[in-house]
């Protein structure tokens, strides 16, 4: 489903078809978090665990997102935040697709018994919403920020696994494939080479998509207290601090929209890229 | 003289394109029915017929700017309201659309579709009697086991059922008028006969005139008396449908009636006319024909020819003696 | 009733087995020894303690057999005690589901009604500003943290403008309505509480809006999406052509086809509010199953978070039946396309 702009694609003269208004937008916003967190311990104006000065300091000319709690700088912790929040979120796209991948196109290649096995275990894990089953996993591996990555591989490789194996069995159809069959080709060199490589594009536009909302669950978790122990600066671990004050707003503020705009960055560019991998979705 | 049941006269709808410049489907068209006849109106897609009728109706996209005069009963209807015409619109004149199987609301039931074409404008009668009517009105239009039927819904009707019940949603309030837009095109050919069959029948037995817009000369030619040729949004040619079958004057008609099949020994010369119709925004100048016409000359290409009376008929062709003679000569020929 | 749904039907127990068993298998893995939450850390060198309290909790069994008592346990409607409250889980859940259900439902007829007429509006006035208005509040809505956006909605209405109550379900001072239905909001009316119901709903303004907003973007974008395509369709034009208005071409046969597919995502939509629930319950100090399953996640307290687990696997499970149930009730043209193999 199409959250972004389907108006607003007209063709802009002088770019490529790729290049609307929301996907340069995304990709705006991404690079800025990107560049700032390769960046930031050279030109942070304080240390994030840093006490650095009254507490509960609302935005001032020396600490513009004011103080928290114990007087630390909240701009400096919400540019911080953001070295955990896209590394975990990478992390676990990359391991979810892998695993989704590789057990799905298994399923929609083998078929059988295998195939019955792994799309029961995908079914099972799709009937937990997903924040509870992430709940219950970091609950048993310990609270957190690496287990709650885990707890959401967990959560995140059937919907890979699903698309996968949709995808290998609607390409397995093709003439193609049948001819490299035919021409005694290994069944695992017909699978590497002839289907995987045309079943990449909605795997792709999904990881996109998905990497905002696993950004999500993650400050989810971890405002809740399973994810990233307090004196790290992690997004939800710091709204959960400002939640204790809601009346001082500013503590919570910059990482809520870190979080905003990290969420709208990756919705704007899984929508181009959709747009741009499958010109079929309209 | 009496006044005519529908008179269109000098009727010019355009539009904007994406770029906002403006274009023509429909130049000056004039188009006369009669009160309880068959009129045809006949043309490739894209000639303007379907625009033309959907002017009548007050139907077109909100960017369409009419001008010229549609009279139905000598009201005259350009320029009337949303309101107004929201009152012509299924009372005074019915509306049967192309393709069945999309011009039904696949989620409520044929009758209750029926019913609302009744109460929209009369509001005074009652569920159950709106209910009634709609199955007199199946009835009327020939469905089997109306009561039954008029509690299903559209997908379990057949396609010729559907365009039934299309004509009698269209029938629902006695209209002096019904406007048939290809309503057999998208129908196997035997179910067309029957269309056709029914359509004939409620023009004698209730007495409405009926504007039939086809691209298919054979559909028109056993049931109207009328006839008008459009090509590129403008009439080319008009009269009485044994007359232009006759003698064709315009190239145009002369070649849709030469890509007709025909069962006699003339099947031999069976053809079609060549090229395409031009694509609306680039029609050519003059003649808009003349590209695809045999009989082209210079005058053709450069300036358009009006409609002018040559016998029975009205034509608007520069060549139109030329095409007299030579279709005098081909028949001479054939008898020979 | 359709071979698709009676196959569903099929599928759900045995979904749900799946579901119990997950559940049960993740909590009897975990890392700490749950000991540790009964009988707390200082105790754990005790041996006499700890033995007393693993037969307690029955933890001296093996795995399969405690998965046995557990299976035959729930079937009788027990799962097990709490560590943490000491009170049956199924108690617990029962107690706390009517606030978490009267805040989701609350959230989804707001995120619904307020989604489909911004879906309708936005498809009447397609690239208006009308349209651009309503994609940027569904963008904001499916895009940011509920557990933000609830701190913000309390710090403005609640703090700032004061129209608003804080957090919880009834003012402070006053007391809880006697319990009949345990929706706070029937139940002042029951006891013919004006001001109780007041408070009830004012409470319930806040955590209702940020909850629904999360839908209202999904919704509105679908509504909008399949409103376009079925005003495009010729039914539509021939409803005019009967000389229908437009308000009953919009809302008679426009809407109600649009409709369909916004079926099924109210259906997905659920997930949303579940994981919105939780979250949302956190911040308005909401005693409702969100709530209890972050204290008893938080706390090891493992007999609760499989409770919880199975009764939201359950949920959803359910949710998505029903949701394709309504589907087929609701079109006349499920029965057939689906036979025919789709």
């Amino acid at each position: 489903m199409s959250l972004t702009a389907s108006g607003n694609r007209k063709h802009r003269a002088g770019l490529p078809q790729w290049a609307t208004l929301p996907v340069m937008l995304g990709g705006v916003i991404l690079l800025y978090w990107i560049v700032v967190g390769l960046t930031i311990p050279l030109w942070a104006p304080y240390e994030p665990t840093m006490l650095a000065g009254m507490r509960f300091q609302p935005p001032n000319a020396e600490h513009w997102l004011g103080t928290d709690a114990l007087g630390r700088d909240v701009f400096t912790r919400t540019l911080y935040g953001v070295r955990y929040s896209l590394p975990i979120a990478g992390m676990v796209i990359f391991c979810a697709v892998l695993i989704g991948c590789t057990l799905g196109a298994i399923a929609g290649f083998v078929g059988g018994i295998v195939d019955s096995i792994i799309m029961r275990l995908v079914d099972v894990t799709l009937s937990f919403p997903p924040i509870l089953l992430a709940m219950a996993v970091t609950a048993a591996l310990g609270p957190g920020l690496g287990n709650a990555a885990i707890a959401m591989v967990i959560v995140w490789w059937p919907i890979y696994a699903r698309l996968m194996r949709a995808q290998v069995l609607t390409v397995r159809e093709r003439e193609h494939v049948e001819a490299a069959v035919a021409s005694g080709a290994t069944r695992p060199r017909v699978l590497v080479k002839h289907i995987l490589p045309l079943c990449w594009s909605p795997i792709i536009v999904n990881a996109t998509m998905d990497f905002g909302q696993v950004v999500l669950l993650v400050a989810s978790l971890s405002f809740i207290g399973l994810g990233a122990a307090p004196p790290t600066p992690e997004w939800g671990q710091m709204i959960s601090d400002g939640a204790l004050h809601f009346y001082r707003w500013w503590i919570a503020a910059g990482p809520g929209i870190a979080i905003l705009s990290i969420v709208l960055g990756f919705n704007f560019l899984g929508d181009g890229l959709r747009d741009f991998l499958d010109p079929r979705s309209k | 003289m009496t006044v005519p049941l529908l008179q269109i006269r000098d009727l010019s709808v355009s539009f904007a394109n994406r770029r906002g410049d403006p274009f023509e489907a429909v130049s000056g068209v004039d188009l006369t029915v009669n009160a309880g006849e068959l009129h045809g109106v006949v043309g490739e897609s894209g000639s303007g017929k379907s625009v033309t009728m959907l002017a009548v109706m007050g139907l077109l996209s909100p960017g369409a700017r009419v001008s010229g005069s549609i009279r139905l009963d000598g009201q005259e209807l350009v320029g009337l309201s949303e309101r107004q015409m929201r009152k012509v619109r299924g009372r005074r004149i019915g509306y049967i659309f192309q393709d069945p199987m999309t011009a039904l609301n696949p989620l409520m039931t044929v009758g209750a579709q029926i019913a609302e074409a009744v109460r929209l404008h009369k509001p005074q009668v009652g569920r159950s009697q709106a209910r009634e009517r709609a199955v007199e009105l199946l009835r009327l239009v020939s469905i089997p086991m109306p009561e039954e039927r008029a509690s299903q819904y559209p997908h379990e009707f057949s396609g010729g059922m559907r365009q039934r019940a299309v004509i009698a949603m269209a029938m629902a309030n006695e209209p002096e008028l019904l406007i048939a837009d290809e309503p057999t095109t998208a129908l196997d050919v035997t179910i067309q006969a029957q269309i056709m069959e029914l359509l004939e029948r409620l023009r004698q037995d209730k007495g409405v005139g009926i504007v039939l817009v086809t691209h298919d000369l054979g559909v028109v030619a056993g049931a109207a008396r009328g006839l008008s040729i459009m090509y590129c949004g403008r009439v080319v040619e008009r009269g009485l449908v044994d007359d232009v079958f006759d003698k064709p004057l315009h190239p145009y008609t002369k070649g849709l009636l030469g890509s007709l099949p025909q069962p006699d020994a003339r099947a031999a010369r069976l053809r079609a006319i060549p090229g395409a119709p031009p694509p609306i925004g680039a029609r050519p100048s003059g003649c808009a024909f003349h590209p695809r016409c045999g009989f082209a000359l210079d005058i053709c290409r450069a300036e358009r020819p009006g409609l002018r009376p040559i016998g029975a008929t009205t034509v608007a062709c520069h060549r139109a003696e030329a095409v007299a003679m030579r279709e005098a000569v081909e028949v001479s020929v054939h008898d020979a | 009733m359709s071979t698709y749904i009676v196959r569903r039907l099929i599928a759900m127990p045995l979904l749900l087995l799946g579901v119990i068993t997950v559940a049960f298998l993740l909590t009897h893995f975990t890392a700490a020894d749950p000991l540790t939450s009964i009988i707390g850390e200082r105790q754990m060198n005790n041996p006499a303690v700890v033995e007393a309290a693993r037969a307690r909790w029955g933890l001296d069994r093996s795995l399969p057999e405690r998965y046995v008592i557990y299976l035959g346990n729930l079937l009788q409607g027990d799962m097990g005690t709490s560590f943490r409250t000491r009170q049956p889980v199924a108690h617990d859940l029962m107690v706390r589901l009517p606030a978490t259900l009267e805040l989701v439902i609350s959230a989804m007829l707001l995120g619904t009604i307020f989604g489909v007429v911004l879906g309708v509006l936005a498809a009447r006035f397609r690239d208006g500003p009308i349209d651009n208005i309503a994609r940027f509040f569904a963008l904001i809505g499916a895009s940011a943290p509920v557990f933000w956006t609830g701190l913000v909605v309390l710090f403005i209405f609640s703090v700032q403008l004061g129209w608003l109550p804080g957090p919880g379900r009834i003012d402070s001072r006053a007391v809880a309505p006697p319990f009949v239905t345990g929706f706070y909001t029937i139940d002042t009316l029951v006891a013919g509480d004006w001001a109780g119901f007041r408070s009830v709903l004012m409470h319930l303004i806040l955590p209702a809006s940020v909850l629904g907003w999360t839908v209202t973007g999904i919704v509105s974008r679908m509504v909008r999406a399949s409103m376009l395509d079925v005003l495009s369709q010729e039914y539509i034009l021939a409803a005019r052509a009967k000389g229908a208005g437009p308000l009953r071409v919009l809302i008679n046969h426009a809407l109600r086809n649009a409709m369909l597919p916004t079926l099924t995502i109210l259906g997905f939509s659920f997930a949303y509010l579940i994981t919105g629930a939780i979250l949302t319950e956190t911040i308005f100090s909401w005693p409702g199953i969100g709530s209890y399953a972050v204290a008893a996640a938080r706390g090891l307290d493992n007999p609760a978070i499989v409770g919880v687990t199975i009764i939201g696997g359950a949920a959803f499970l359910i949710t998505n039946l029903l949701t394709d149930i309504a589907y087929a009730l609701v079109d006349p043209r499920v029965k057939l396309s689906r036979q025919e193999g789709s």
